[in-house]
């Protein structure tokens, strides 16, 4: 795997072994030393356009573990413009000896333009592009949902089965995309809830149930997994609601709508929560939220996507 | 080669001697180094458990992450490592593989070790040793010694992860088939 | 000035026949016409050329080119752009208002066309703003360009939608006392706020914000309205929907004075090129899906769209290397044209040679009523003629373009045909499929100017 780009560009064996692997990651994190040599003399950029601290911190806690050298280099507010800024910066940071680039850019596909155009020879690890995808995202909340769901015997298999609700800002959000491909990849049922204004006008291409009432969807799904998205306040604004508080009344996973879940269901959140407005108090902080364990598997499957795009290196 | 019955002395003996250096089963730990190397750990394990009565933990390895030619191949990836419940600090670690060939993934496996605890001494048990050391690392307990040249390819299989249990040995310009651990 | 005898050219309805080009009535430079049709005709004192099983075309006449000077001269110039539109066998273009500065006064109409006779490769016909810098607020200053030595009679803000519907109609009705046209960029500005792509499954996909086709049919539906409304001629640009298509057949079954131009472009190529993200591919309207391209097809055929317009964007390459929301809208198309028209429409058979000359020439020439083009080849007529081999076929690249700029989607593309030669005002820009160099070109056209 020379780039990780789209969990589309998975197949079920690559979407397990990633998940494979993150748990022998994980391991190492119960290891007396919590750090392996496997990327050693291998240098490992952070390219941020925009900021996302914990993304960002995420991906260098699992290059570090690796024993990569990072490089974090925040594009955003330095004088680079747009259009050619892309190109210069990726080249500057190659010249560097840069032998992966982590990058996370406000426009939906500048991943695959740097992987392809061939500006730069280094793996390319998409960590948030515009309004299109965020695959390790999506890769560590389907192995969140293995371990809870399957435990220690979750090893060499998939999601078959497992309903999973995706709830909110589908339109604007990479997580649902991602997360999209990756649990129909891997044999997991997808529904989405949302009003029809924050739902893509062609959804149909995602191949999951769509609903807008959540109360709805609940009552007839018995979702395993209820998934909240993040609203950007910016939204509001833009009329895609009247606001916040009919979106929490009418969206948000309320202490009611909590209760109401079957007793095994988990609540996830990509985070950061808006609590109040997409997600309760008692929802997030419920032992049914996985929103920190999301966080520590993160680092885990960002160990396992940097070792399988720059370990085998110059040879793939 | 060897034959499922010449596998099963020499695991016998390799037990007898482990149990011999180490006087006895106390603070005996068996880790195999996936994939054969953990079937071979499974056997000396119960073979040192029938020899001394003694419960002998067994674990497993794998030392993928440790390796210093990952970017000279490609992507493989890593087995799970088992840690018996009771850790290795202080214990002596026998380490067991099936072939004995560069050294470099032992070298590999002693850095894991080491990441996971701090054994009072490690020693090495291989059912093969086929020569051509890069690092000066040498076998504790061998089953046996093959003299092989670098063009020939050794063959070990193991029930269950093959259909049955041989160590057998082809030349690699003639054999293309590489099912089995070839090392 | 050399006559030409071209020899054995066969013209769009089949007849094959010599052309005898030359200066028109003895002792005058005035206009340079066919002398003469017919077989064996006298070569004496003519430069031959074998157009042996070649198609003779009058010369092709765009009616939406961008050529970028002013203002943008590191994508393209007059010059350049006139070279590139000789390479594909035009002999007019007409030059979109969207330079620095806009082409919204006379002078700069004015200075465009000077540019364009002094290069000499085309007749370039200016197109003049319909607002004040493109700002959809103001009329721009339409009856000075009118009456201004360059004559303009289509106006239109391209690039940007007269989206105002106030504004709007008062151009219709201005644009109508000087008896010009108002070509119509057909794009609902708040329905494309961040618009990258065509909407649909797709856009969804690649979360690339979604160019609804609604946003272009809606904005078609109410200036057909009002043109007829005010009794005007509305002209649409690149239509590039099945829905917008529909709208247009509707208001031409009814009667209304509208025309409608298609690119090569949307002929050819649909939307799935864009999950590349390559920006080559991003095009203003956007590509579209197959279903669309197939009801464009059908209506250029029909003549619901009147013409095939080719919408020439340059860009330079730092325009498109870089993210797909970074890059500029736009492609070259004046060099590919004639062979995109070929393999979509008359390779399907859906059109003939006769209506290729229609759609690529008669018709451009009497919407933007550019006088001495786009007549049929018969004594007398101008000497404005394309030679084409539909026979070959090619792999399209980089040699095939003649501009500045190079963002052409089709390179490394196979498409049919090549333009062989192009003779303008009598003498030839494009000779064995070269462009005439650029002093002898001009040298012509001085001498043509030049003469009493």
């Amino acid at each position: 795997m020379k780039h990780l780009l789209s969990t589309a560009d998975l197949s079920r064996d690559e979407a397990i072994q990633i998940l494979d692997i993150s748990e022998d990651m994980a391991a190492v994190s119960t290891h007396e030393v919590r750090k392996l040599p496997t990327l050693r003399g291998i240098t490992v950029v952070n390219l941020f356009f925009e900021d996302s601290t914990r993304t960002r911190i995420s991906f260098e806690a699992a290059a570090k573990r690796l024993s990569a050298d990072v490089i974090n280099f925040s594009a955003k507010g330095s004088s680079v413009s747009k259009g050619e800024s892309l190109k210069d910066t990726a080249q500057t940071l190659a010249a560097m000896g840069a032998d992966g680039i982590v990058i996370r850019h406000p426009a939906s596909g500048a991943p695959r333009v740097l992987a392809t155009s061939g500006w730069v020879d280094a793996g390319v690890v998409n960590a948030g592009d515009g309004t299109h995808e965020h695959p390790t995202q999506a890769l560590l909340d389907a192995f969140t949902m293995r371990r809870r769901i399957l435990g220690d015997s979750g090893r060499g298999r998939d999601l078959d089965g497992v309903k999973v609700m995706i709830v909110g800002d589908v339109l604007h959000s990479r997580v649902a995309r991602s997360n999209a491909w990756l649990l129909k990849t891997l044999g997991a049922h997808v529904t989405f809830v949302a009003p029809p204004t924050l739902l893509p006008n062609g959804v149909a291409a995602f191949d999951a149930d769509v609903f807008y009432d959540f109360d709805e969807a609940l009552a007839r799904v018995k979702p395993d997994v209820v998934m909240m998205l993040r609203i950007q306040q910016e939204r509001m604004n833009d009329a895609f609601f009247p606001n916040g508080r009919e979106y929490a009344r009418s969206w948000g996973l309320s202490a009611a709508r909590l209760h109401g879940l079957p007793e095994h269901t988990l609540v996830m959140h990509p985070g950061p929560m808006n609590r109040g407005l997409e997600i309760s108090d008692e929802a997030a902080d419920s032992p049914r939220s996985t929103v920190l364990e999301q966080v520590t598997n993160g680092v885990s499957v960002r160990m396992a996507v940097l070792y399988l795009t720059l370990a085998a290196g110059v040879t793939n | 080669m060897l034959s499922q019955a010449d596998i099963t002395r020499a695991l016998t003996r390799i037990a007898h001697e482990i149990l011999e250096g180490n006087r006895g089963a106390d603070d005996l730990v068996v880790m195999g180094i996936p994939t054969r190397g953990v079937v071979l750990a499974d056997r000396i394990g119960e073979v040192l458990q029938s020899i001394s009565g003694q419960a002998v933990p067994v674990g497993a390895i794998d030392a993928t992450l440790y390796r210093d030619d990952l970017r000279r191949q490609p992507t493989r990836a890593p087995r799970p490592t088992t840690v018996p419940s009771g850790g290795i600090d202080g214990k002596t670690v026998v380490l067991v593989d099936d072939v004995l060939y560069s050294g470099r993934t032992i070298r590999a496996a002693l850095d894991a070790l080491s990441a996971i605890g701090r054994p009072k001494a490690v020693r090495l048990a291989v059912l093969v040793d086929r020569g051509h050391r890069e690092l000066p690392i040498r076998a504790d307990y061998v089953g046996k010694n093959l003299p092989t040249s670098t063009a020939e390819r050794i063959f070990v299989r193991l029930e269950p992860v093959d259909a049955l249990d041989e160590v057998a040995i082809a030349d690699e310009r003639t054999d293309a088939h590489s099912e089995g651990g070839a090392s | 000035m050399n006559d030409y005898l071209l020899k054995g050219a066969t013209l769009s309805d089949g007849r094959t026949t010599d052309i005898l080009l030359g200066p028109g009535s003895s002792g005058t430079a005035s206009r340079a016409a066919v002398k003469a049709l017919g077989t064996n005709l006298s070569e004496a004192g003519a430069t031959v050329i074998d157009a042996d099983g070649l198609l003779a075309l009058p010369g092709l006449v765009d009616l939406h080119t961008h050529l970028r000077e002013p203002g943008f001269e590191g994508s393209e110039t007059v010059l350049t752009g006139s070279r590139a539109a000789a390479k594909g066998g035009f002999t007019a273009v007409n030059a979109m208002a969207n330079s620095s500065p806009v082409a919204d006064t006379a002078g700069v109409v004015e200075q465009v066309q000077a540019l364009g006779d002094r290069a000499g490769y085309v007749t370039v016909r200016p197109i003049g703003a319909v607002s004040q810098g493109l700002k959809g607020t103001h009329l721009s200053e339409i009856g000075a360009m009118a009456n201004s030595r360059a004559a303009v009679r289509v106006f239109s803000d391209d690039g940007l939608c007269v989206a105002d519907p106030l504004l709007m109609r008062r151009a219709l009705e201005y644009i109508k006392g000087f008896g010009g046209v108002l070509a119509q960029h057909a794009q609902e500005p708040r329905l494309t706020e961040g618009a990258q792509m065509n909407e649909g499954e797709l856009s969804a996909t690649l979360g690339l914000g979604g160019w609804p086709a609604v946003a272009e049919e809606a904005i078609i539906a109410r200036d057909v309205l009002l043109a007829h409304h005010v009794g005007a001629r509305l002209h649409i640009c690149h239509v590039s929907t099945a829905g917008s298509v529909e709208v247009v057949r509707w208001a031409k079954s009814r009667g209304f004075e509208v025309t409608a131009e298609v690119t090569p472009h949307h002929l050819l190529l649909t939307e799935d090129l864009v999950s590349t993200y390559d920006a080559r591919y991003k095009v203003n309207p956007p590509l579209r899906r197959s279903e669309d391209v197939e009801a464009l097809r059908g209506a250029l055929a029909d003549g619901t769209i009147d013409i095939v317009a080719t919408d020439h964007a340059p860009h330079t390459a730092e325009a498109k290397s870089c993210e797909w929301a970074g890059a500029a809208n736009g492609m070259v198309g004046l060099e590919s044209a004639l062979s995109v028209v070929q393999k979509t429409m008359v390779d399907t058979g859906l059109l003939d040679w006769a209506g290729v000359e229609r759609v690529l020439s008669a018709a451009p020439a009497r919407i933007g009523q550019v006088s001495g083009q786009g007549q049929p080849i018969g004594v007398g007529s101008p000497a404005e003629i394309t030679l084409y081999d539909r026979s070959v076929s090619r792999s399209f690249s980089i040699d095939d373009l003649a501009g500045k700029s190079t963002n052409s989607p089709y390179l490394e593309r196979e498409l049919p045909g090549r333009v062989v030669a192009t003779f303008h005002g009598g003498y030839a820009t494009v000779l064995d499929g070269a462009v005439v160099d650029t002093e002898t070109v001009s040298a012509h056209a001085a001498a043509l100017v030049g003469a009493p």
